[in-house]
């Protein structure tokens, strides 16, 4: 059950468009500051940047645009959606992220993924198949330098340590780091051995389809003998004035990518009844911000999920329609959701003793 | 969880992650024995399936292909060659797996339109029955979409085979699990139902797996593939 959540804002840097004109990537660099600080401004709790080496997006360097977005903010925590850490080095990853702790006075974290791009693998000379033994050691080291400084390490990505010690030196016991899993079980035990906190990247479908995850994260940490730990969503959405509007802002951008992702991955372009159903009952958060609150909220039921994190930047989308889902999401939903959660608390409260609960 | 019913195959399963541990929910809940392997000790599974597939046995990939009678291929398509082909003799083998790059690494002759890709496992399996199913649909869709046969728009599987028994085998499987099974043709013709194909991610009722097979030839994709048939030898002549 859940009775706190928090809101996080994701950006895959993606190049929007402004009357008509797609934005330079400096200018969308510059941005993406801007809109950080509204996050700000308007109460979000994190705001985070993705990692992709593609057209479109500008998230390639993205402890650099979190280290700059850190010296425009006072309070607003910073993290990543996600890092590829499979073709990171866990040494510079370390330090990169030890600086923006730093730097931003403790406001860093990150969220870890094996990506669901895989431009990183080639652009630094990595073997797409290994992917998962790269995320394994690496995410071994990683979290042996969060946890046990000075460290010595052995394995076979990356040359090894011996009594090691990096500076500036991460807080005791490092920086809020979460597992982000696309739907591998093993993924999720995985999380669950390392006793980190798990981010659902829930894309396409019913998201209830996930319930199955949490379960089986929560029983693995039993297993493993470890408190419960936060569960997070990560989705897609746009928030507008109204439903109608929200639906045919996104649509035209969110048509021509997953377009091309599918002439990417084979399959065919979709259709506008399929839309449809990914707003009533899928994965896309697009439309008012009371249809978006009551979609958390019933995801707080189903996903038991603490935390929500919103990707509000998609290719081409105009900039006034990302700022306009920033606030509303900021002014209008978060606090419409803690409203809801707190009146079911309320209503649990006032049920008679040894009533059963759904 | 219901018993098995012991009139009906045992059901293995190589691969437990998304489609595998789906394909086995599926499959319980039409009363059969579900059998289930990742790669390494079934130990590091057992939460996995006791979570995800509550009444699938876990095991080596070695005791379901020895054990089931019908094995269902969920791994990645890059680890076929790891499949106990040996074991397998004589057997119906679903091959519900697809090239994809993102997990297998780029790989020619995964992607290669002469030949599809079910064509490679049969060859590897040279004695097992192999016929191509449940690949097309995407694991969400497959999770949320089964019901009972007869239903109204219920949603249909392609498959495609060589063997016709093994394909009257595999479609019983395939309605048991909840869908309308449509024959799409032979090993050959299953490049229809492979990526770039438009029945792949489809999730159509049975009258639209049929028109979109049936008009494969004349896509850009099936153009694509018939080109590269008759301008040079197949990897693999039949």
């Amino acid at each position: 059950m859940t009775t706190e959540i928090e809101f996080g804002l994701n950006s895959f840097g993606d190049v929007p468009s402004d009357a008509g004109r797609t934005l330079t990537d400096p200018e969308t660099v510059r941005l993406l500051v801007d809109e950080a600080k509204l996050a700000e401004r308007v109460g979000l709790d994190v705001f985070s940047l993705g990692e992709h080496y593609r057209e479109g997006h500008v998230d390639s360097a993205t402890p650099v645009l979190l280290a700059g977005i850190a010296t425009a903010t006072e309070r607003i925590r910073l993290g990543t959606a996600v890092t590829v850490l499979s073709t990171n080095d866990p040494v510079r990853l370390y330090n990169e992220f030890s600086t923006l702790d730093a730097l931003s006075n403790g406001r860093a974290q990150l969220v870890l993924g094996r990506a669901s791009q895989t431009q990183s693998f080639p652009l630094f000379g990595y073997e797409l198949e290994d992917y998962e033994h790269l995320f394994e050691e690496k995410l071994d080291l990683f979290m042996k330098l969060q946890r046990e400084m000075p460290t010595t390490w052995q394995g076979t990505v990356r040359s090894p340590l011996t009594n090691q010690t990096l500076h500036p030196t991460m807080r005791p016991g490092g920086i809020p780091t979460w597992i982000g899993v696309g739907g591998s079980p093993e993924s999720v035990v995985r999380a669950a051995r390392y006793g980190l906190p798990l981010m659902l990247a829930i894309i396409g479908g019913q998201p209830e389809r996930f319930a199955g995850h949490v379960d089986l994260y929560f029983r693995a940490l039993e297993q493993f003998g470890l408190p419960r730990l936060p569960v997070g969503q990560h989705a897609l959405g746009l928030i507008a004035d109204t439903d109608e509007e929200a639906a045919e802002t996104w649509w035209r951008s969110w048509e021509p990518l997953v377009t091309q992702m599918g002439r990417e991955r084979g399959f065919y372009p979709p259709t506008r009844d399929r839309y449809e159903l990914e707003l009533a009952t899928g994965a896309l958060f697009v439309g008012s911000p009371e249809t978006v609150a009551q979609k958390i909220v019933r995801m707080t039921d189903e996903l038991q999920i603490n935390r929500f994190d919103l990707k509000y930047d998609i290719g081409g989308l105009p900039v006034d329609a990302r700022a306009r889902t920033i606030e509303l999401f900021g002014t209008r939903v978060a606090p419409r959701v803690r409203e809801l959660l707190a009146e079911k608390a309320d209503d649990r409260e006032q049920q008679p003793v040894g009533a059963t609960h759904e | 969880m219901s018993e098995p019913t012991p009139s009906l195959p045992t059901v293995g399963i190589l691969g437990a992650g998304k489609v595998g541990t789906v394909l086995s929910r599926l499959l319980l809940s039409a009363g059969y024995r579900v059998l289930i392997a990742a790669s390494g000790d079934p130990s590091r599974i057992a939460l996995i399936v006791d979570v995800l597939a509550p009444g699938a046995v876990a095991l080596t990939a070695a005791e379901v292909a020895r054990e089931a009678d019908v094995v269902i291929l969920a791994l990645p398509l890059g680890k076929y060659r790891s499949i106990p082909a040996d074991l397998l003799e004589g057997k119906l083998v679903i091959d519900a797996m697809n090239y994809w790059w993102e997990i297998d690494g780029i790989r020619a002759d995964l992607d290669d339109p002469r030949t599809s890709t079910s064509e490679l496992v049969q060859d590897f399996l040279p004695a097992s029955r192999v016929v191509k199913a449940f690949n097309h649909m995407g694991y969400h869709d497959l999770d949320e979409g089964p019901s009972a046969a007869g239903a109204a728009d219920r949603k249909a599987i392609g498959i495609a085979g060589d063997d016709d028994a093994a394909l009257t085998e595999a479609a019983a499987l395939v309605d048991a699990a909840g869908f309308d099974p449509v024959r799409v043709g032979t090993l050959r013709d299953s490049v229809s139902l492979q990526p770039h194909s438009e029945l792949f991610g489809a999730n159509l009722p049975a009258a639209g797996v049929r028109d979109a097979a049936a008009r494969f030839s004349s896509t850009e994709r099936g153009r694509e593939v018939a080109a590269a048939r008759a301008g040079a030898p197949a990897l693999r002549p039949r």
